[in-house]
């Protein structure tokens, strides 16, 4: 029994490296207080690092833990690297944003590092229980996140809202969840997998009650990936956080939820691919069509990637509606790329400056190209690839879940996402335009810190190049989508 | 021959692209080095593209100086490039283009130089890349990658209007192309291959599908072409252009239209082709007549050679769609004829722009007393594009003609009256700008053109006249890519079940 114990422990070895990291630094947080909260952002950083490599090193590991609460295997292995990146990236690009703007708080990054945790957690998890604890614990450290500039008034409201609507979200969840364990028996993914399978056997439809669990499992995680009609927080949330919070909120999360959601769908659950289709190929048509019409009108940077991310979700999930293997491989292929992007934008976004003071406006980038060449360069690279025009990565995220939608024959969800993604190129292009086409009003500061412009050199590199190499994430992601049917 | 010239040829501008990325220092300086490593890249891929030219072998349709390697192996992608007697003309027109139009633009093009020249060898590279893919999506991903150069070359270095036309230009092409991605990607499902070659062999495709891929095609190309109704953006895109941006766009990006038609659409869906051969053929007519009517009444020079421009490009979807071998065989020629002559024209108005910054045409009168040599220059493009006989416009027009012919007299009747307007548009300008009595003080002033200008035009005009006097060189390159494809439309014609309208309304 020891060895099973250790094995299991060892199986959850980066959880467990994140979990220790985030309990000491708070006990340390509290003996040094404020002032050394930059170096505890870095330790995270490093313990976020170290699982990475761990989970690089284990990533064709393939076993089940904790009585079937908990499982490793690639797919799980590949969404686990994407949340790291995402957060790690996002905490590195917060160290100059803390220092500036009074957010020097040692929880912040121990907020940060348990929300990380969650999502990790979530990401592994193999059973409706162990789905809720992950969610919830990266929940609620997300809240208190969104709102940690108390003297703010927009952050508080951002936090509060953020709060009251998950709360909304994680209740329906909890009582999809509870549903589906009424009707089915069972809260172990495997175990509802053999329900399926055992009803398709003897040629019986799902029960009602099941189905709409289902649902309301769906509504949940639609509300935390910011699904339409799931969506309403995302810009005001966007908007009223930190700037250096919404980077982080507009990566790693919503890469763990998705993750989540294929994990359901795609693992216990696809024997009702029929009736869960249907939902997702409506949340992806809402989806894709606000988030391409309601981002046109916006001046806030930050209000308009929220609508973008909107629009976003809903291309990703049109992979996921086909429901096949193929299908897994695009959406994980989108998501890295989407991931990547967006975190080069918000790096941007963060050293939009003037005078030393954070600018949000559209309008604020006119005549960037003058000043400072290179950023517009860089921005409208990311930009060009948001769109989706080859041959930058965001094309090939867009050629992937297309390809899976054709294949599967969703032919009329395709039409409408191209179409959807000509209307969203507006306003990418806008903002070139902006940068490009206008003259200068007054310059934006020019001093960028280090590591962010780092950041932004190899996230805007990587979308030019990946058309050449795709190779890592590709092949990657084909072994992730292999485990996740099981081969 | 083992060297892969034709992927060096697409790919070397783009190298050119990184050393004028890597220059510093004065911003005269940059500007000076900007240009001359421009030039001597764009020159040098042309000199190599002549390889191409000459190590080409005639009288075979098969695509020759292959190159292929694994792309993108999870979704069976692969990088293939490669040309036939239809793309590799285009490429040679592309690889010519470019150095003209760094040189057009040496002087007139004076802020953000070392960005413009980026903007443009990029612009070749995905030029040449788009003629001579032989995968679907690498094609694609070249055809649609085009619009970020351009978007940027008219938006940063056009006119007073630059941002509505860049706007147009762009979200008018995405829109047709993103539906065309949706083809390409059924295809490439219900096919199970991405390779052109293969796809234009087999081109068995049930008809009711044949249909609706090809409107997704045709979305693509016809505004692309552009096709009346949807060349409101051109005119628009062209006027607003610096003129070397017209110059790429008349001269090649119009071609990818064209070029769609014969690569894709006409051998891939030939039950689609033959269903809208009538629709075709009233669209090309209608460009023709009509558009030639708007370029008469136009007060501005590079808006009538604009609307010009659609009145030619009708001609050509008339003979692709005629579908016999003297119609495509003298599209295939009208769009290589118009590449140069309507670049050259845009050229010319270029010459007289960068002296007066104005294309209004009443400002102009008499230049023919103080500048022969445009004058003559002018009228050797203005006469090639009239068609008249000896020049490279003749032949295209006529072979056209003659095609449409053995279709329908009618048709040809009616595209010969739009050749009728087209001389009396293009005369009319030249009378308006060359002849008459030099009057207006600022006019006097004007110097004949330059020995940088002359070199520009000396090659144009070369080609004009060789095109015109000597087709058959071209013809022989053209010839037997254009039988096999005729060949094998009409034997898949009878091969493919024709789609019937009822499967069309229920599925």
């Amino acid at each position: 029994m020891t060895t099973q114990i250790g094995n299991d422990l060892l199986l959850a070895l980066p959880e467990i490296v994140l979990a220790l990291a985030a309990l000491s630094l708070l006990l340390t947080g509290t003996f040094f207080g404020r002032a050394k909260a930059g170096s505890l952002l870095w330790i995270c950083v490093v313990a976020i690092a170290f699982a990475a490599l761990y989970i690089v090193f284990t990533f064709s590991t393939r076993e089940i833990a904790f009585n079937g609460l908990f499982v490793v295997e690639p797919f799980g292995n590949f969404m686990k690297l994407l949340v790291l990146l995402g957060a790690g990236l996002a905490m590195v690009l917060s160290y100059d944003f803390m220092q500036r703007e009074r957010m020097a708080l040692f929880e912040f990054p121990v907020l940060l590092l348990l929300a990380t945790l969650g999502m990790v957690l979530m990401v592994s998890s193999n059973d409706l229980i162990s789905l809720y604890m992950g969610l919830e614990l990266q929940s609620l450290a997300l809240y208190v996140v969104a709102a940690i500039r108390r003297d703010s008034l927009k952050s508080s409201e951002a936090g509060l809202k953020y709060f009251v609507l998950g709360a909304l979200s994680s209740g329906m969840l909890l009582y999809g969840a509870s549903m589906i364990y009424g009707f089915a028996g069972t809260t172990s993914f495997n175990g509802l997998g053999q329900v399926f399978t055992q009803m398709s056997a003897m040629g019986e439809m799902p029960e009602l009650g099941l189905i709409v669990g289902l649902v309301f499992l769906l509504a949940g995680l639609c509300f935390k990936i910011s699904a339409v009609p799931f969506h309403m927080w995302t810009p005001d949330v966007y908007e009223g956080a930190p700037t250096a919070v919404t980077a982080f909120f507009a990566a790693a999360p919503k890469v763990a939820a998705f993750a989540l959601l294929m994990r359901v769908l795609l693992d216990p659950f696809i024997g009702l691919l029929v009736q869960w289709q249907q939902i997702i190929v409506a949340v992806s048509i809402l989806s894709m069509v606000l988030g391409a019409f309601a981002a046109i009108g916006q001046a806030n940077i930050k209000r308009l990637m929220a609508y973008s991310s909107i629009g976003h979700v809903g291309y990703a999930l049109v992979g996921l509606a086909a429901g096949t293997e193929d299908a897994a491989v695009s959406v994980m292929v989108y998501l890295a790329i989407y991931l990547v992007m967006t975190l080069g934008t918000f790096a941007c976004i963060l050293t939009m400056r003037r005078d030393g003071r954070l600018v949000e406006g559209i309008d604020d980038l006119r005549g960037l190209f003058s000043t400072q060449p290179m950023l517009a360069v860089a921005l409208s690279i990311l930009m060009f690839s948001l769109a989706g025009i080859p041959p930058l990565a965001g094309f090939i995220a867009k050629l992937y879940v297309f390809e899976a939608a054709v294949r599967a024959g969703l032919y009329t969800l395709t039409v409408i996402g191209v179409l959807s993604s000509a209307v969203a190129a507006f306003y990418y292009l806008r903002i070139v335009k902006l940068m490009w086409f206008d003259e200068a009003g007054s310059p934006l500061d020019k001093k960028m810190p280090r590591e962010v412009g780092l950041v932004i050199a190899t996230t805007s590199l990587a979308m030019v190049v990946l058309v050449a190499i795709p190779d890592p994430l590709t092949s990657g992601a084909a072994a992730a989508a292999a485990s996740l049917f099981g081969k | 021959m083992t060297w892969p010239v034709l992927s060096i040829v697409t790919f070397l501008p783009l190298v050119g692209a990184f050393l004028i990325l890597s220059i510093r220092g004065e911003e005269a300086t940059v500007a000076r080095n900007a240009r001359n490593v421009a030039l001597w890249t764009s020159t040098f891929t042309f000199l190599l593209s002549l390889f191409i030219w000459f190590g080409f072998e005639r009288g075979t349709a098969d695509f020759q100086f292959v190159d292929e390697a694994v792309w993108l192996p999870e979704l069976g992608l692969v990088y293939k490039l490669g040309v036939d007697g239809i793309s590799m003309p285009l490429v040679l027109l592309s690889t010519l283009l470019t150095p003209i139009c760094v040189l057009a633009s040496w002087e007139s093009v004076k802020h953000r130089v070392k960005e413009y020249m980026i903007a443009f060898l990029v612009l070749e590279t995905l030029m040449v890349g788009t003629f001579s893919a032989l995968d679907i999506i690498l094609f694609y991903i070249f055809f649609e990658a085009v619009l970020i150069p351009m978007f940027l070359i008219i938006g940063v270095w056009g006119g007073p209007r630059r941002v509505y036309s860049a706007f147009k230009f762009f979200l008018y092409t995405l829109a047709g192309s993103l539906l065309m991605l949706v083809a390409v990607l059924t295809i490439f499902f219900y096919m199970g291959t991405s390779d052109i070659p293969t796809l234009m062999e087999q081109a068995d495709m049930p008809g009711s599908m044949q249909v609706w891929l090809w409107l997704a095609f045709f979305a693509a190309f016809a505004v692309k072409m552009p096709m009346w109704p949807v060349h409101t953006w051109l005119p628009d895109a062209h006027v607003e252009a610096p003129t070397a941006g017209s110059v790429i766009l008349a001269g090649v990006l119009l071609k990818m239209g064209g070029y769609g038609f014969l690569r894709f659409s006409v051998p891939m869906m030939p039950q689609g082709t033959e269903f809208f051969i009538p629709l075709v053929f009233f669209l090309s007519v209608v460009a023709v007549i009509y558009t030639s009517l708007v370029a008469l009444a136009q007060q501005d020079m590079k808006k009538l050679i604009a609307y010009s421009s659609v009145a030619h490009m009708g001609f050509v979807t008339l003979g692709i769609f005629v579908l016999n071998q003297q119609g495509i065989e003298g599209a295939v020629f009208q769009m290589l004829s118009h590449g140069v002559v309507s670049a050259a024209l845009f050229l010319c108005v270029g010459v007289i722009y960068d002296r007066l910054h104005t294309r209004e045409i009443e400002r102009y009168e008499g230049l023919a007393n103080n500048m022969p040599a445009y004058a003559l220059v002018f009228m050797v493009f203005m006469l090639a594009s009239v068609g008249l006989p000896g020049t490279s416009g003749f032949v295209g027009e006529f072979l056209v003609i003659v095609g449409a012919f053995q279709a329908s007299s009618w048709i040809a009747l009616l595209a010969a009256t739009g050749m009728v307007l087209g001389a009396a548009y293009m005369l009319f300008l030249y009378r308006r700008i060359i002849f008459g009595a030099l009057t207006k003080p600022d006019l006097k002033r004007l110097l004949d053109m330059n020995w940088r200008e002359r070199a520009i035009f000396a090659p144009l005009i070369a080609l004009v006249l060789w095109m015109g006097i000597y087709p058959a060189s071209f013809l022989a390159i053209i010839g037997s890519s254009v039988e096999v494809l005729v060949e094998r439309y009409h034997t898949a014609l009878l091969q493919t079940e024709a789609p019937s309208l009822l499967a069309l309304l229920g599925g």
